[in-house]
């Protein structure tokens, strides 16, 4: 079992056994009650959107958009196709909650998605999945067959006169297909390129028809808050961060893992539940919302409740939920190369800024880590990430630039130091001993 | 060019999606195209494009775009190491330098019997499980410590 | 929509986007990868400007108008976010400006003049691109220059309907290339060297032939085509260096075909003609211009005093200029001859004495995007007629239904609604079949005639889509004009046209297809056809090349060289003509004489020489004129070409009058009956006329490739031929061998044998019967 640790558990309630994600588990835990409801209780579309708009339930998938609120946009008579799609192409450095969603209890995505798509009148869907966590594509197939063969997919579900049919699509290894036009050229059968917007996909979306995109964990989320009400929901989090959210805790903890704990739970239980700092140490800094987010320093991490508000009042973002511990072993100007490769190596390249920028921002701190940095490289630094920021098609510029701005604005001694001496403050020893790969 | 049973597959991916949109199937095409043939030749790339009807340039757009599908031959086995951040932390880059020392060769390099071919992968949504590693796209092993690398290892033959 | 920017008001329609209303105001916003024809990509971030109450700069190119927005493209913000770009664009370009090709003319270059640094920033190592091979006419050999703007990829997806250039990979690594070393093949490949706005994509021809500001840059019109499109030539030491597309939306829009692209080359090839030739002793002798021109007022004298005015008969190229047309027939009547004739390739002229005007396209070529249906009969519409092709491909791209009825299989890259392809032979009763679908459709009586056709599903859903909307039209292209048939399908088309409201006309084969007939170029005796069939003691050929351009080349050059007299008005001086020429007077090409072409749609085009005449060359009207002099001719004192033009077409006329394509009343009738195997013959699109043969770059592309004996695999099985193999094919008094190729897009019972080559001259009719065996 991978979520490792529950306050007040929605998403991750008795996931016990091995078949816990098989559709009979399901239903035996109340699956597919929030949908029979529905469809039974023939409750009109826009009852439902209004649940999910008083739940506050904010996307899981990074910006924390009121999913209630973005399905009210979708063309609600509009004649043709409409699509629901959903976002499993979990990528974004230190998050790996919806593998284990996907893991353990596959059939809350298909109802919740199922739900959504009757919500505005959606008959098709699509889950599209990370390629490289293959086995979790090949189970989603098998959930998806199951709720076929019990009549939760396909036509006039339920004896209803609505016909839902979802279907899975896998990445094969690109990051920006998590960006959601990315990811609707990439179902179409093209490279995972980043549309201009607007128009938004709720207009133009897969094949040019309206679509609505959301994170594995947002439509996770809808059979409970069906289940309980959309009152109840945001009362298990706090005030316009409505629910639970898993965290997904890497790095230099003792027992990294997912944890599903309301929003606004503190970081110190957060980390207390993950085991603590491994070996004792220090805190050093704390990536809060998965690598895109900017880098918070530790006492203002400690003094953080884990929500939308508090995070972003500490200068960062929620995000995924993808929580990154550095200890005192951690070298940052070594973090932050490694992490402005990724970026440079996943920019889709199609628009100037994001392609020349983000391996402009690479090569100088490639150089600055191997000891040929400049006096003025960290000013370089933040000007091209200026240059960057808000002048991209899509929000990978802005994700490449926040870490470096972030890292070198909390830590600026330390890149200085590395320009200076041509090594880390960190000796590399220690840095060597923080990853515990020779002592675990 | 592919196996009856390959464009079964392809045919099954095809039929997720609407009539006029084969080429939504091609990655899963492709995909299904190197894991037959161990890698993706133009012959196969040029054979998709062409099954889907698509021109052969805009499929190789998308072989070249995605970096787990292998446009040059590769070992029996791919093994790719994450080594990003969250992974990098507890162990990730270690792991790749302990394979590269036992296997005797650096990233995008085959050892000399062509059994194995050392790739570095980006983040594989697994950052819990770290070290992880990802064999021939399909498997992927968690929790890699030298023990379980030699475990792998002798595994792989 | 009421917009300002930069304090100037504008009002756009809804959905325009800023780029669109800062091109109405006239200010400029930097750019590279917009462009008014294509998709909207917004990936070079050029374009970025300030919007009041936006937190970011917005790309002009792609944000639409929101009412009274304010836009500033000049404040701090823009400045600094168009110069950051400006900065990424050159930190991995070579900035090899000094040695680039496209020095002078870069965007790239202009715009780093007002938008870019001093010193560079970046001291790291560029990225290195490797070069790519694509065929003769496109280098790709500084690809490093590249800066991403997908403007070549969009133009093959969006324009030429044919993705041959993809980018590959991703992130900084991205590359524009083909697929593993494919060439680029469209016809219409050379308007992304234009489009490119760096020189990454260059000429191939061209490069390093000239730099930009060397060149001077004089207006002309295209001799290539029916389309007439407008030109801008490149001249530096009275040399044609380049050929450019002059923007006019209602006839080329901004492009040009590449056979009208790199043709040039033929102009300074050492096939042309430097001087007067005349045959002495039985050899080719160059004299002075007097002495030949002396020489032929003699010798035509001669043959028509000896003989009477119909043993001679002229014969003019459809390229030739609407005043060369004009004295050539004036010319032959004057000596007393009505065998005049400037359509050399066609069969049937039985509609003749019943055209009701001077044939044309039956629209303007700016009305097509405005279609509702289209069909197009008997075309290899691509290779025949490239841009025409591209305005039905953007016009099926909206909602317009294309249809194509023609006797190749060819894909046109277009997504038609409809396609039908039958053997030549069979083409009127398919095009009746569609007459019927309709009148049945109609509810009107079946034309009498058409009893024994049954319209298929494929010709009902034709009739169909041209009964509905409200502007549809027909086209008769090149394989129906010179169908044994062609009356008939005229006939068929009026009818159908009749039926459905449609609009009908001819595609029209060459750049005075149209003009030719305002010229009255046409026979009151022997006509195109005939003058060949019934062989003359006398010739005057002007810029035809009957051997390749001729309905039965066979025919004519027998007739050519047993005649006692051939004179012959050319640029060049190579191959057949010397064995067949009594004379040979160098005239100017299209470039170094002043002239008029009227199009297909009857716009008349006049045109000065942009370079002076090569060597010993002269002006064909003025040739013509000194001619008529010579034989005491009345009529033949004009000092100018315009004094020409104006006794055809009145000065300051921008359409020909008397454009009509009514028939007097033809019967219908499908009584053609054939047996055996079927020749279909194309006129490859570099061959199609004595400039592109004659362009060494064109030559050496796929579509110039050696004509093969295509046929279904069908008909070699029962032929009993093997792909691949040698065949003899004859026809009449002539064979030739060529190669056996399966091709499914022939229809069965016929052969695909291409004409205009030199390796089928030999053979007769265009589409007549041939024999195939293995040779
Ligand atoms: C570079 C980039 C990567 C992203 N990756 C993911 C991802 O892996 N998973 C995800 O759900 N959303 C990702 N997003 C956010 C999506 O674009 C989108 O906002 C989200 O899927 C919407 O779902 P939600 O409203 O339920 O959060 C990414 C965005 C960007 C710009
Ligand atoms: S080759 Fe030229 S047109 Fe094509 S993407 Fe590069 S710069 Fe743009
Ligand atoms: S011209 Fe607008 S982004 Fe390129």
């Amino acid at each position: 079992m991978a979520i490792l640790g529950a306050i007040n558990p929605m998403l991750s309630v008795g996931l016990d056994g091995d078949n816990a994600w098989r559709l009979a588990d399901y239903v035996k835990r109340g699956g597919y009650r929030a949908l029979r409801r529905i469809l039974e209780g023939k409750i009109p579309q826009g009852d439902v959107i209004n649940e999910v708009k008083k739940s506050v339930l904010r996307g899981r998938g990074g910006a924390g958009f009121p999913t209630g609120l973005k399905w009210s946009f979708m063309p609600r008579s509009f004649p043709g196709d409409k699509y629901v799609v959903c976002n499993s192409d979990e990528g974004e450095p230190g998050t790996f909650k919806d593998r284990d969603i996907l893991r353990y209890n596959p059939h809350s995505v298909i109802e919740g998605m199922t739900i959504a798509a009757y919500a505005m009148g959606a008959a098709r869907g699509y889950n599209y999945i990370h390629g490289e966590v293959w086995e979790i594509y090949e189970r989603f197939e098998e959930a998806l067959d199951e709720a076929r063969a019990a009549g939760f997919l396909g036509a006039e579900l339920l004896g209803s006169g609505f016909s839902f049919d979802l279907f899975a699509h896998h990445g094969y290894g690109a990051y920006i297909c998590g960006e959601e036009t990315a990811l609707l050229e990439s179902i179409e059968g093209k490279k995972g390129q980043p549309r201009f917007k607007p128009p938004f996909p709720a207009s133009f979306g897969l094949y040019g028809k309206p679509t609505t995109i959301n994170n594995t964990e947002t439509f996770a989320s809808i059979p409970y808050i069906i289940n309980i009400g959309g009152e109840a929901y945001l009362e298990a989090g706090k005030p316009n961060n409505g629910g639970t959210k898993l965290f997904s805790v890497s790095g230099h903890v003792n027992r990294p893992g997912n944890y599903e704990v309301p929003l606004g739970t503190p970081f110190a239980t957060l980390l207390e539940m993950a085991g603590g700092m491994r070996g004792g140490r220090k805190l050093k800094g704390c990536i809060p919302g998965g690598s895109s987010a900017p880098v918070v320093p530790a006492a203002t991490m400690m003094d953080c409740t884990m929500d939308y508000d508090s995070i972003s009042k500490a200068g960062s973002m929620l995000g995924s939920g993808a929580v990154i511990v550095m200890d005192e072993t951690t070298c940052m100007v070594r973090a932050l190369e490694r992490l402005s490769y990724f970026y440079y190596e996943e920019s889709c390249g199609q628009c100037t800024p994001c392609r020349e920028g983000t391996s402009w921002l690479y090569k100088v701190l490639h150089r600055i880590e191997n000891g040929q940095g400049r006096a003025d490289d960290l000013d370089l630094l933040a000007s091209v990430t200026t240059n960057i920021m808000g002048r991209t098609i899509c929000a990978l510029g802005d994700a490449a630039s926040m870490p470096v701005q972030s890292f070198i604005k909390h830590f600026r001694d330390e890149f200085a130091y590395h320009i200076e001496h041509k090594k880390c403050l960190v000796p590399v020893d220690v840095q060597r001993a923080g990853s515990g790969f020779f002592t675990a | 060019m592919l196996t009856s049973e390959s464009l079964k597959r392809i045919d099954r991916e095809i039929a997720k999606y609407p009539a006029d949109q084969k080429q939504s199937a091609v990655m899963a095409a492709l995909a299904i195209a190197q894991e037959e043939q161990g890698w993706l030749s133009s012959e196969a790339i040029e054979f998709v494009a062409n099954y889907l009807g698509m021109a052969p340039i805009a499929a190789y757009e998308v072989a070249t775009f995605y970096n787990m599908y292998d446009l040059k031959p590769v070992g029996k086995y791919k093994v790719s190491v994450c080594t990003n951040l969250p992974c990098m932390l507890t162990g990730g880059v270690d792991a790749g330098e302990y394979l590269k020392k036992k296997l005797g060769i650096g990233y995008n390099e085959t050892t000399p019997d062509g059994l194995i071919t050392l790739k570095e992968g980006e983040c594989m949504g697994a950052c819990g499980d770290a070290p992880v590693m990802i064999v021939n796209n399909r498997r992927m092993c968690s929790w890699m410590n030298p023990e379980q690398i030699d475990k792998l290892l002798a595994e792989l033959k | 929509m009421e917009i300002e920017i930069d304090g100037k008001l504008a009002n756009v329609p809804d959905g325009s986007t800023i780029m669109d209303a800062a091109q109405q105001l006239g200010a400029y916003i930097p750019h590279f990868c917009y462009h008014k024809k294509l998709s909207i990509a917004a990936n070079c971030r050029m374009c970025l400007v300030q919007v009041e109450k936006a937190p970011k700069p917005m790309p002009a190119c792609a944000t639409p108008v929101t009412n009274g927005m304010k836009v500033f493209t000049h404040s701090e913000l823009a400045v600094q976010a168009q110069k950051g770009v400006m900065e990424f664009l050159l930190i991995n370009h070579p900035l090899d400006c000094p040695i680039c090709d496209q020095g002078g003319e870069c965007q790239l270059q202009d715009l780093a003049v007002g938008y870019g640094g001093s010193a560079s920033r970046f001291q790291e190592d560029k990225r290195v691109v490797f070069h790519k091979d694509v065929g003769p006419l496109i280098s790709m050999q500084e690809m490093a220059r590249c800066i991403h703007c997908t403007r070549c990829v969009r133009f093959g997806q969006e324009i030429a309907g044919v993705m041959e250039l993809g980018m590959a990979s991703r992130n900084m690594h991205s590359e524009i290339t083909t697929f593993v070393g494919r060439s680029v093949d469209s016809e219409l490949s050379g308007n992304m060297i234009d489009l490119c706005p760096v020189g990454a994509l260059t000429s191939r021809p061209f490069r390093y032939t000239a730099r930009s500001w060397e060149l001077s840059r004089r207006k002309s019109i295209s001799p290539h085509d029916s389309v007439g499109a407008n030109l801008t030539v490149q001249v530096k030491n009275n040399i044609v260096m380049r050929v450019l597309p002059r923007d006019n939306e209602e006839v080329n829009e901004c492009w040009i075909s590449d056979k009208e692209r790199f043709s040039y080359e033929a102009l300074n090839s050492p096939a042309r003609l430097g001087k007067p030739m005349v045959r002495v002793d039985g050899a080719l002798r160059e004299v002075d211009w007097n002495v030949a021109l002396d020489y032929v007022a003699h010798a035509l004298r001669d043959v028509v005093g000896n003989s009477g005015g119909e043993s001679l008969a002229a014969l003019a190229s459809p390229q030739a200029t609407l005043e060369e047309l004009y004295l050539l027939q004036k010319l032959t009547r004057g000596l007393g001859s009505g065998s005049v004739d400037f359509r050399p390739r066609r069969r049937d002229f039985s509609a003749d004495d019943k055209l009701a005007g001077v044939p044309w396209l039956g629209l303007r070529f700016a009305e097509i995007k405005d279609l509702d249906a289209a069909l197009v009969i008997g075309s290899f519409l691509r290779k025949d007629h490239p841009l025409f092709a591209q305005r039905l491909r953007q016009l099926a791209k909206k909602w317009g239904k294309v249809s194509l009825l023609s006797v190749a299989g060819d894909d046109p890259l277009i997504k038609l609604h409809a396609q039908l392809t039958v053997s030549p032979a069979d083409l009127p009763r398919a095009l009746a079949a569609v007459v019927k679908a309709a009148a049945r459709l109609k509810g009107e009586l079946v034309p009498p005639g058409l009893e024994a056709v049954e319209p298929c599903p494929i010709s009902e859903a034709i009739a169909s889509s041209l009964l509905a909307g409200e502007k549809r039209a027909l086209f008769l292209g090149n394989a129906a004009e010179q169908n044994p048939q062609a009356a008939q399908l005229h006939a068929l088309a009026l009818e159908l046209a009749r039926l459905t409201g449609a609009s009908c006309g001819f595609l029209g084969e060459g750049a005075n297809s149209v003009g030719g007939h305002v010229a009255k170029a046409l026979p009151t005796a022997l006509n195109a056809y005939e003058m060949f069939a019934q062989p003359r003691k006398a010739y005057v050929l002007l810029g035809v090349e009957p051997e390749l351009d001729c309905h039965n080349p066979q025919q004519a050059l027998a007739a050519l060289k047993d005649a006692a007299l051939v004179v012959v008005l050319t640029p060049f001086a190579d191959g057949l003509v010397r064995d067949y020429a009594d004379v040979l007077l160098p005239i100017s090409p299209f470039t170094e004489t002043a002239g008029t072409f009227v199009n297909a749609e009857g716009r008349v085009q006049s045109f000065q020489g942009v370079v002076r005449p090569l060597g010993d060359s002269r002006p064909g009207w003025k040739v013509l004129r000194v001619l008529g002099n010579l034989l005491g001719l009345p009529g033949f004192d004009q000092d100018s070409s315009e004094q020409v033009r104006d006794e055809i077409a009145p000065p300051g006329q921008e359409f020909v009058a008397g454009l009509n394509n009514g028939l007097a009343a033809l019967p219908l009738s499908l009584a053609f009956a054939r047996s055996g195997l079927q020749r279909v013959a194309d006129v490859p699109i570099y061959f199609a006329d004595p400039l592109a043969r004659r362009a060494p770059a064109l030559q050496k592309t796929r579509d110039a490739a050696a004509p093969m004996a295509r046929m279904s695999a069908q008909t070699l099985a029962t032929l009993r031929i093997g792909d691949g193999v040698p065949v003899r094919l004859r026809q009449a008094d002539g064979e030739v061998v060529l190669t056996a190729r399966a091709d499914e897009t022939v229809p069965a019972g016929c052969v695909r044998v291409a004409a205009a080559h030199a390796s089928t001259a030999a053979l007769g009719e265009m589409f007549g019967a041939i024999n195939v065996e293995r040779a």
